[in-house]
């Protein structure tokens, strides 16, 4: 039998090679460059015990029921204008069917400045919503019990400010920290290295998510303290590699920052959650969610000691890739997303945001929005794809491709070593470089057509329908300037300014930032008065340029 | 006139408003110095007066906007006017980004000559500029 | 010919019209001829700036640092400009220079001037270029000149070769940096910085630093070794001290005349050979005769020198 196999190998290899090829100059290799054979075969897959999922080192999944036990969370990230129209657009998503919240912010906010501030011009409301301080966080929650629902804010820098601001609302409503439930990204490292939202230098910004998680493993057990984030690597222009690697070296190096700080690994290691994206290279896509599982197992368990099996596992938030959405014809959008969304499932993500078709234009209207959302339904509830766990295990080619995705994320990790760690990397623009040189070679293919992008290079229509897109009406940045006047007029200003001076004080010393973060919140201290109180201290940080 | 004395395009390209989306701004950079411009990439969160004040410094012809936070109808107007103020409105400006065809219009009324869209080839860029700049010695 | 004969330029640039300067050090930089009669008319009230030169590897922080030198100029009421020169893409035309990013905060200090300068068509490197725009740069009023470049390739050396005091950029985090260090950087180095002090590896570096400045030749100025953090502004003061006190020196031992004697005679040097390599380029451009012997024979030499002898 074993002699005929390899025979009829041979025979199709002869065949293969003898036959026609394509002559359209297209890639075979994955987008992100990793070479491909034509066919995979038993051959392809070294050997090693069965994996299986819910056991070590989770290549198959965390979850020994898959998504039989329950289904991922459909997470949709939205957020515009006002912290009203948002409210309205949450409860609508809520009871549309939608199982969590996930609150987008608009740029100021995310940059820690206030919607009146000089640099806030043309920019309130636009990308998210506009949130000043504690005021705006009460409308935003209004009438939406936060112990019954999880919440998911996607904010950096300035993320201890609005966790705090959290808690303060579920105070007012009564719920006690220790029942809220949600995700806060808090993932500086991926700011330094592609997002750009940072604003202190390095050392002060990890101490500030060190702070916020010790502070949670006591006060906000439930919180998932950091979405240690491959998202943003990946559409700054990366390369699936590249974001596995960089992100599983950001969760190493805040690791090494906890222990410094001297928790221990199995106080903290189970609250890290990971986010990544989707894109729409659908089986390297699915190699790489998997590969991330099996490195992040082992490192935790042989590198850092964890010795419980929840701090093994990594759990993770996708987004189907936005820059993978196209303007022109934007209803292959919806293609699109469906494809990267199932790639994820297959990848056995633990919740899902997918992207609307006019999420590249603009912000998604309520149709886009809902198309999205619907999506997601159909791929749980009519395509069987939730029925069979990790159903692509044992494909010749994924597990090959898996294994690959594992390799070079470790030839990473020994370079990153080489260089010092992750910030000495960032420091001399070691990530920004790799990232910028992957963007610039797809760049190049495209114009090449050697990828195809369809309705961009190729299948392209020569009138294009306008579709409906939502906008920001202008008023909008003074009503909301005018709203974080109101607050400043209306507050008690000797306990503000108290506030605000303790914090600036503690900055200076090495106590843990969070409770002088609440107070002043709770003191309804603007955002970007609590930055200044540490600007004052940590400074700001400049990038190397890397171009 | 000796070759060497032909006066090569510098462009000032910039990241105006508070998004630090990179990547386009990047690849357009490269792609116009592998076209033999002078690029000066002035980084991420330019004000207009910044920008404006860089371009007069480095004596450049170009400037080279890049924005996706939905904020361009107010930075990129406010860019042509910084120029006027500083009577150098000899320099153009382009821009790229997320932008709709309704503000496209509106910009290019507003002084700003050109908008490039997603997608746009780098190749229809550096067109543009060697139409824009014929005795430029780009190759 | 157009802006080649700007007559307006001389104007503008006397009034303080910032664009003029940024347009004369263009001509500089591709070798425009006319910015010779620009440099003349120029010269009697031109009044010479202090030259800093810094140069190091990538990653030492050199921006920053010039940065936070700038900084403190302006807090001492100094005008200063930069020159920022990337060496790196010398040959294909096209640059592109990012080293304002750092320093963009001072972009709207009308006393503060900041230019990127490639290095396209410098067949002489920067030097020349550099010399001549520093002198635009004084005449333009500026109290201090803070030339800026990598340390890769010759650039170092060109700093050195125009700046008064050269400062010398090190960090602890960069590996072996101080073993790392190039043949002949010691000749340059004026001063020694370690830029990122708060950071491991600190009293490593000083130590070997030390070390092998002790096996240099006794000099009548020996580099100081100072410690900085720019990012925090910190050592900036006792540094730009360092500077003031390396110009004392150059002053009262007589080698700041001797110095600007021979950099005049260099200058004058490489002049003529930019002179007569662009004679012989046109002369063969215009003589066809004289290029198809020379390619019949293979003589450069003999046909350089007839070039030259040529009456003009």
């Amino acid at each position: 039998m074993k002699v005929r196999a390899r025979d009829a190998k041979e025979v199709w290899k002869e065949e293969f090679e003898s036959s026609p090829a394509r002559d359209d100059g297209i890639e075979t290799s994955t987008i992100s460059g990793i070479p491909l054979q034509p066919l995979y075969t038993a051959g392809d897959r070294p050997r090693r015990e069965e994996e299986l999922p819910g056991q070590f080192p989770y290549t198959r999944g965390i979850h020994p029921s898959g998504y039989r036990g329950r289904l991922w969370t459909m997470r949709q990230f939205s957020g515009f204008a006002t912290a009203e129209e948002t409210n309205r657009r949450y409860k609508y998503l809520l009871a549309n069917g939608q199982t969590g919240l996930s609150v987008a912010f608009d740029m100021p906010t995310l940059m820690g400045q206030d919607s009146d501030a000089p640099t806030s011009r043309g920019e309130v409301g636009h990308c998210g919503v506009a949130i000043d301080s504690l005021a705006d966080m009460e409308t935003l929650f209004d009438g939406i019990p936060l112990g019954d629902i999880t919440t998911s804010m996607t904010i950096n820098s300035p993320a201890a400010i609005l966790l705090c601001m959290y808690i303060a609302v579920a105070e007012k409503q009564g719920v006690p920290a220790s029942k809220l439930g949600g995700t806060l990204q808090n993932d500086i490292l991926k700011e330094f290295i592609a997002q750009k939202e940072f604003i202190f230098p390095p050392a002060p910004s990890m101490r500030l998510v060190v702070d916020s998680i010790e502070y949670c493993a006591q006060e906000v057990p439930k919180w998932n303290t950091i979405s240690i984030s491959g998202y943003h690597i990946r559409e700054a222009g990366s390369t699936a590699a590249q974001e596995l690697a960089f992100t599983l070296a950001d969760g190493m190096a805040y690791v090494d920052a906890c222990l410094e700080r001297g928790m221990h690994i199995d106080d903290f290691a189970s609250r890290l959650s990971f986010f990544f994206d989707a894109h729409i290279d659908f089986f390297e896509e699915i190699a790489k969610f998997r590969a991330a599982r099996r490195i992040w197992a082992r490192w935790m368990r042989e590198r850092y000691g964890a010795q419980q099996e929840r701090s093994w596992k990594l759990r993770f938030h996708t987004q189907t890739a936005g820059v993978s959405l196209t303007a022109q014809q934007p209803e292959l959008n919806i293609a699109r997303t469906a494809i990267e969304a199932l790639a994820a499932v297959l990848g056995g993500t633990q919740s899902l945001h997918t992207n609307a078709m006019d999420e590249v234009l603009a912000l998604p209207t309520d149709r886009a929005a809902r198309i999205a959302l619907r999506t997601q339904q159909l791929l749980a509830y009519e395509t069987g794809a939730a029925n069979t766990i990790d159903p692509l295990g044992g494909s010749y080619f994924v597990e090959a491709l898996t294994d690959e995705m594992e390799r070079q994320a470790e030839a990473y990790f020994k370079r990153i070593d080489e260089i010092g760690g992750v910030i000495p990397a960032i420091e001399v623009g070691f990530f920004q470089k790799e990232i910028a040189d992957a963007a610039f070679r797809y760049q190049k293919e495209l114009e090449l057509k050697r990828r195809i992008v369809v309705g961009v290079n190729d299948f392209t229509v020569d009138e294009e329908e306008p579709i409906d897109i939502l906008r920001i009406d202008p008023r909008l940045e003074s009503q909301q300037s005018e709203r974080v006047r109101d607050v400043r007029r209306k507050r008690d200003q000797a306990r503000c300014t108290n506030a605000l001076q303790s914090l600036s004080r503690a900055a200076a010393g090495t106590d843990n930032l969070m409770p002088y973060i609440l107070d002043a919140v709770r003191a309804y201290a603007t955002e970007g008065e609590i930055m200044q109180a540490m600007i004052e201290v940590f400074g700001t940080y400049t990038e190397t340029a890397v171009v | 006139m000796p070759s060497t004395a032909v006066r090569p395009v510098r462009i000032v390209v910039a990241k105006v408003g508070l998004d630090g989306h990179d990547r386009g701004v990047k690849v357009v950079a490269r792609a116009l110095r592998d076209a033999g411009y002078e690029v000066i990439y002035t980084g991420l969160r330019q004000t207009p007066e910044m920008v404006v004040d860089a371009a007069l410094q480095e004596d450049a012809q170009v400037i080279g906007l890049s924005i996706h936070s939905g904020a361009h109808m107010t930075l990129f107007p406010a860019v042509v006017e910084e120029l006027k103020r500083r009577k150098a409105t000899d320099i153009i400006v382009f821009g790229g980004g997320i932008i709709p065809d309704d503000d496209i219009t509106a910009l290019k009324k507003r002084g700003v000559e050109k908008i490039f869209t997603p997608g746009t080839p780098l190749q229809d860029i550096v067109d543009w500029l060697r139409k824009r700049f014929p005795d430029s010695p780009a190759k | 010919m157009g802006e080649n004969t700007d007559p307006v330029l001389l104007k503008r640039f006397r009034s303080g019209d910032v664009r003029a300067l940024a347009r004369a050090i263009s001509l500089i930089e591709r070798r425009d001829e006319s910015v010779r009669e620009l440099e003349q008319a120029l010269r009697p009230d031109a009044k010479t700036p202090g030259v800093a030169g810094f140069t190091g590897a990538p990653g030492t922080g050199k921006s920053t640092l010039v940065d936070a030198v700038v900084s403190l100029l302006r807090k001492k009421q100094s005008s200063v400009a930069v020159l920022a020169t990337d060496p790196n893409s010398p040959f294909s035309g096209g640059a592109i220079l990012g080293d304002r990013i750092r320093m963009q905060r001072h972009a709207l200090d009308p006393k503060v001037f900041i230019r990127s300068m490639g290095a396209r068509g410098h067949l002489g490197g920067l030097s020349l270029a550099s010399r001549e725009a520093i002198r635009l740069l004084g005449a333009f009023g500026f109290d201090e000149v803070i030339l800026e470049t990598v340390g890769v390739g010759q650039s170092e050396l060109e700093v050195a070769a125009v700046a008064d005091t050269t400062v010398v950029v090190l960090t602890p985090n960069l590996g072996d940096s101080v073993q790392m260090i190039k043949a002949g950087i010691l000749e340059i180095a004026d001063i020694f910085v370690v830029n990122k002090a708060d950071l491991d590896g600190y009293t490593r570096v000083m130590a070997e630093l030390r070390a092998m400045l002790s096996l240099a030749p006794k000099a009548e100025w020996k580099p100081p070794i100072l410690a900085t953090v720019a990012s925090r502004q910190e050592g900036v003061e006792q540094l730009w001290e360092a500077v003031l006190a390396h110009r004392r020196h150059l002053e009262k031992s007589g080698q700041a005349q001797a110095l600007s004697e021979q950099r005049l005679r260099d200058e004058t040097g490489e002049v003529a050979a930019e002179l007569a390599r662009r004679r012989a380029r046109q002369a063969l451009e215009d003589d066809p005769e004289l290029a198809r012997r020379l390619l019949a024979d293979r003589t450069p030499y003999r046909t350089a020198e007839e070039i030259l002898d040529r009456k003009r």
